[in-house]
């Protein structure tokens, strides 16, 4: 390629400063991210959590990990929603006819839902901690739960990605990330699956909320997360993986 | 240096059934500005996609700036400038954070400076540092054209610049396009509005069904219609003229 390539994480970098503008000046969207996530784990631990039977003597460090992912999916659903604007506005023409790096708008999109739902996270995990939550993973452990956190993000991201490109209309943007939000509910992200019915709980036990979740739990509290972890990995990986490539498909064919 | 902006030849392309361009040929000099004309749906917005490397033709070929927008797509994106039908700027950030963004994605030094600069020369600096959603039709169109000069390329495509534009704004964008045309730019222009064309243009295409089946100044186009007849009419003011006039005295200073 010619010039373009040299100036790739530049360009980047503008798209990122671009969109991060976005989110810090809607309102909405922040409290979307946290404050809804925030209300879902104030209202399981103290109206629902006393009714339920974990096994474990705090039911804020059960409930934590299946907060999180429901905050990163809603999160997501504002990648595809401020992609579809882009497209829609034209903007997208004014970037594709400028000398700059082919996929730094999309990837600035992308990073850019890294960066939100990170930050996300962290108000999530900081409630969390006032709340009562107590985690005695040490260095590693945090580690290894922020790498999950990481790839988790980036497989949905990849999935919004897909949806903001191919939608016809802002509502249907966002509309996949429904499905996404309500998966941590058929799994053990609330509550053990050992009192479902069979073929629920054969579903709950083998979809990915499940294993990231277990996975997650069990660093956060010191336990052994034997295969967990690499179903985690796994399925994050290779929902990244195909999400991706489809969605580099998509944007080649409609940009 | 060759004396030829633009150079298409054969030019076709379909959207599945639908035949847009059936064999597209024109040339635009240097330093003119060239208006486009057609009706909707002609294919006015497929040429200029095609010439700012947006869309691949089905066949013939198109050179922008001396570089084919198939083999050397980089090349030519580095000598143009795109200004597409809907404003394309980005109304959560100040019209200020719009031209600065362009600036950097241009990589250009002092972006602040060349923001500063636009706003100023288009009257744009009160607004400067409120969101574009805040702005009227005219401001953004503003705003829009001011972003395509970052950068001071050779060649600008306006696709259909004065579209949704009350008569004032569609005079102030009439005079920006002189402005740069006299500073030695070339100007593509699509419109649907004859007028527009026969005030700006040094050049005029008429596309029709598929082809280009006029080219030619304002003064050849003339003469293919049989000589002009004296006739005694008195003259009415149109309501834009009078509109004009009396919205036009707050200007007078």
């Amino acid at each position: 390629m010619e010039v373009t390539q040299t100036h790739t994480f530049g360009d980047m970098g503008v798209m990122l400063g671009r969109s991060m503008r976005h989110i810090f000046r809607s309102l909405d969207t922040i409290i979307t991210v946290t404050i809804m996530p925030i209300a879902f784990m104030l209202l399981f631990v103290y109206v629902f959590g006393g009714a339920i039977q974990t096994g474990m003597d705090n039911y804020v460090n059960y409930l934590l990990p299946g907060i999180l992912l429901i905050a990163i999916a809603s999160g997501s659903a504002y990648t595809s929603y401020r992609l579809f604007l882009d497209k829609q506005r034209g903007i997208f023409e004014r970037f594709h006819s400028m000398p700059i790096a082919r996929s730094a708008p999309l990837w600035g999109h992308v990073l850019t839902s890294m960066v939100s739902n990170g930050i996300s996270v962290a108000v999530i995990i900081l409630v969390a901690v006032l709340i009562g939550f107590r985690s005695s993973a040490g260095v590693l452990e945090w580690l290894a739960v922020v790498g999950i956190l990481a790839l988790f993000t980036l497989a949905l991201t990849w999935i919004a990605v897909i949806a903001g490109l191919s939608a016809n209309s802002v509502d249907g943007a966002g509309a996949y990330s429904y499905l996404l939000i309500f998966l941590p509910f058929i799994s053990s992200a609330f509550v053990p699956t050992a009192s479902m019915p069979p073929v629920v709980r054969a579903f709950a036990e083998n979809q990915p909320v499940t294993a990231i979740v277990e996975a997650i739990r069990a660093l956060l509290s010191g336990q052994p997360v034997g295969n967990d972890l690499w179903a985690a990995l796994a399925w994050c990986g290779g929902i990244t993986l195909v999400a991706y490539l489809f969605a580099m498909r998509v944007y080649k064919k409609r940009v | 240096m060759q004396n030829q902006a633009i150079q298409v030849t054969g030019l076709q392309k379909s959207y599945k059934e639908l035949h847009v361009l059936k064999g597209v040929d024109f040339e635009v000099e240097r330093g003119c500005i060239f208006a486009l004309l057609g009706s909707n749906g002609a294919g006015k917005t497929t040429i200029i996609k095609i010439l700012t490397t947006l869309l691949k033709q089905d066949s013939g070929t198109a050179v922008v700036g001396g570089f084919d927008v198939t083999a050397q797509p980089d090349s030519v994106r580095q000598s143009i400038s795109l200004t597409g039908q809907f404003a394309a700027v980005d109304e959560i950030l100040t019209g200020r954070e719009n031209l600065i963004m362009i600036a950097r994605l241009r990589h250009l030094k002092n972006p602040r400076q060349i923001a500063d600069d636009l706003l100023n020369r288009f009257g744009l600096t009160e607004a400067a540092d409120r969101r574009v959603s805040t702005y009227s039709g005219g401001m953004r169109r503003k705003l829009d054209i001011a972003m395509s000069l970052v950068g001071k390329t050779q060649l600008i495509f306006l696709d259909e610049p004065t579209t949704g534009l009350d008569p004032e704004a569609r005079i102030e964008v009439w005079k920006m396009v002189k402005e740069l045309a006299n500073n030695g730019t070339t100007v593509f222009l699509t419109t649907q509005h004859l007028e527009e064309a026969e005030q700006l243009a040094s050049r005029i295409a008429i596309l029709h069904e598929g082809r280009i089946i006029v080219n030619g100044t304002l003064a050849e186009l003339k003469k293919l219609f049989p000589p002009a007849k004296v006739e005694y009419v008195e003259k009415q003011p149109t309501l834009e003229d009078i509109f004009l006039a009396i919205v036009g005295k707050r200007e007078v200073n």
